[in-house]
């Protein structure tokens, strides 16, 4: 076995363990926690892909900002931290038909996709081919993009802010 | 090279960055601390342990190593304890993408990555995360509270050093450490981007929470903050991580704007030594002349001050390297 495909294992095996503790945990606090490691176990996942960038992005924005956000909404929020929250209740046997039936379609589908098996051509510098991506043929994606969240953050402003006078 | 190398390397890197970074950074910063303290107070500083008090941080760490390690009863003690591994480890992984000199084989860094002041800026992201385990897991109101303060900080501050970073990047054409270096042979800069540097060194601060931006760990209204509750050599591994972090923060500064380890006469690493204490020594003067900011003064300087002048800057950087320069 090579060292690739030991790290791709290794990372792999970290990724879905943490989800399973975020999905399983009844502590918030402790499932917010244990998503670190699994953006984590992405972002190694994308080093051996080759993609430092994407990489970089993801434990800046997933890791430091999103986690973040989410750790600091549940300290914030009265009766979501200390509590033993159920993780399950009455519904749990059709959940659990619905998610083996998509894991079922998912490898079906992935099972008969024509794969490419030629690794593609990198960029010498990707960062660089990725912003001359977003300015150029991408420009109306990534401008609509920044439009929407531009959208969601007046929104949440407007939603937050308390009504002066009347 | 094969791949258990690699590892082999990593491993021995890991070692070489923590007892330089511990002994360096940590050790040597803290007696650093307590005699310019003492300087600026005009008192002496430690004096008993080794010559003019030169091991008495070296007795302390002993000290902090034989202690014994208290877990709150109602602490949260898996949070509680791995939060104590996770901040000192995000502030050591800022340091491979430092370059400390060069020699004749190239220059001395543990890897020059293609995206190296970006991989500096998750990683330091990553420190808030662990301070927020440290204030919650420890079930103490202090510590919360100083939890809470240090994210709404360092994820504000986070911005300005983000736009700083890409305003060099713009200069230099890349985000690797040792191209930013290479393109300063002529020019500091430092001497072209002035509004930068200072935004940098006051959103550095903010990050690595010293006065007049530590409400994070305000001794007088909140004991310690988020490392109220942490005892013998987890105490001293927040330390470290702090320490860590301020030497990178500096380190970097070195590096994007006072040419790195570039300089006449003297060997490289002596120059970038050089360059990194006196930023450490700039942070450390701050510390001991300022009193301490509001918590609504400390955010509106980072929301209303320093992320307009960043942005401000950065445009009429792309401008000049785009247009003018074209």
């Amino acid at each position: 076995m090579t060292g690739e495909a030991i790290a791709f294992y290794v990372l792999a095996a970290i990724t879905l363990a943490a989800g399973a503790v975020v999905a399983t945990s009844p502590n918030l606090m402790h499932s917010a926690v244990a998503l670190i490691p699994a953006l984590l176990g992405v972002t190694g996942l994308y080093v051996l892909l080759n993609a430092e960038f994407v990489a970089g992005i993801q434990v800046l924005i997933y890791a430091g900002g999103i986690t973040v956000l989410i750790l600091f909404v549940i300290m914030l929020t009265e009766g979501g931290t200390g509590l033993r929250i159920r993780q399950r209740n009455e519904q749990a046997a059709i959940a659990a038909a619905v998610a083996a039936a998509t894991v079922a379609l998912l490898i079906a589908v992935a099972g008969r996709t024509p794969w490419a098996h030629e690794p593609g051509a990198l960029p010498s510098y990707t960062p660089g081919a990725i912003g001359q991506s977003f300015l150029g043929p991408n420009l109306p994606l990534f401008e609509g993009t920044s439009v929407v969240l531009l959208v969601a953050l007046v929104g949440a402003l407007l939603i937050a802010r308390k009504e002066t006078g009347e | 090279m094969p791949w258990y190398v690699e590892v082999l390397r990593a491993v021995a890197g890991t070692i070489i960055i923590f007892s330089g970074v511990a002994i360096v950074a940590a050790m040597f910063g803290v007696l650093l601390e307590r005699k310019v303290s003492g300087w600026i107070q005009s008192r002496i500083g430690p004096t008993h342990v080794g010559p003019r008090g030169l091991l008495q941080t070296v007795a302390d760490t002993i000290k902090l190593l034989q202690k014994e390690h208290i877990v709150p009863r109602n602490a949260d003690a898996l949070i509680f304890a791995s939060a104590v591994v996770l901040v000192p480890l995000a502030a050591l992984l800022d340091y491979v993408v430092l370059p400390f000199g060069t020699t004749r084989w190239g220059p001395l860094i543990f890897r020059d990555l293609n995206i190296g002041v970006l991989y500096f800026a998750a990683t330091s992201s990553l420190i808030v995360v662990g301070i927020l385990m440290a204030g919650w897991g420890s079930n103490n109101k202090y510590a919360l509270l100083g939890g809470l303060r240090s994210a709404a900080q360092m994820v504000s501050y986070e911005i300005p050093i983000g736009l700083v970073l890409i305003t060099i990047a713009l200069l230099a054409g890349s985000l690797s450490t040792v191209t930013i270096v290479t393109m300063q042979a002529h020019l500091w800069f430092i001497v072209t981007q002035p509004i930068s540097f200072l935004i940098f060194l006051a959103a550095a601060t903010a990050e690595v929470n010293r006065t007049p931006f530590d409400l994070v760990e305000a001794e007088s209204e909140l004991v310690a903050g988020y490392f109220s509750e942490y005892t013998g050599m987890r105490f001293a591994l927040f330390q470290l991580g702090e320490y860590a972090e301020m030497f990178a923060m500096a380190a970097l500064a070195v590096t994007l704007f006072l040419g790195g380890w570039r300089g006449p006469v003297l060997p490289s690493v002596v120059w970038f030594l050089i360059k990194l204490y006196a930023l450490v020594f700039v942070f450390m003067w701050v510390r001991w002349t300022f009193p301490r900011f509001r918590v609504d003064q400390l955010l509106n300087f980072s929301w209303k001050v320093l992320i307009p002048l960043a942005l401000l800057n950065l445009v009429g950087t792309a401008y000049v390297v785009m247009v003018v320069q074209r």
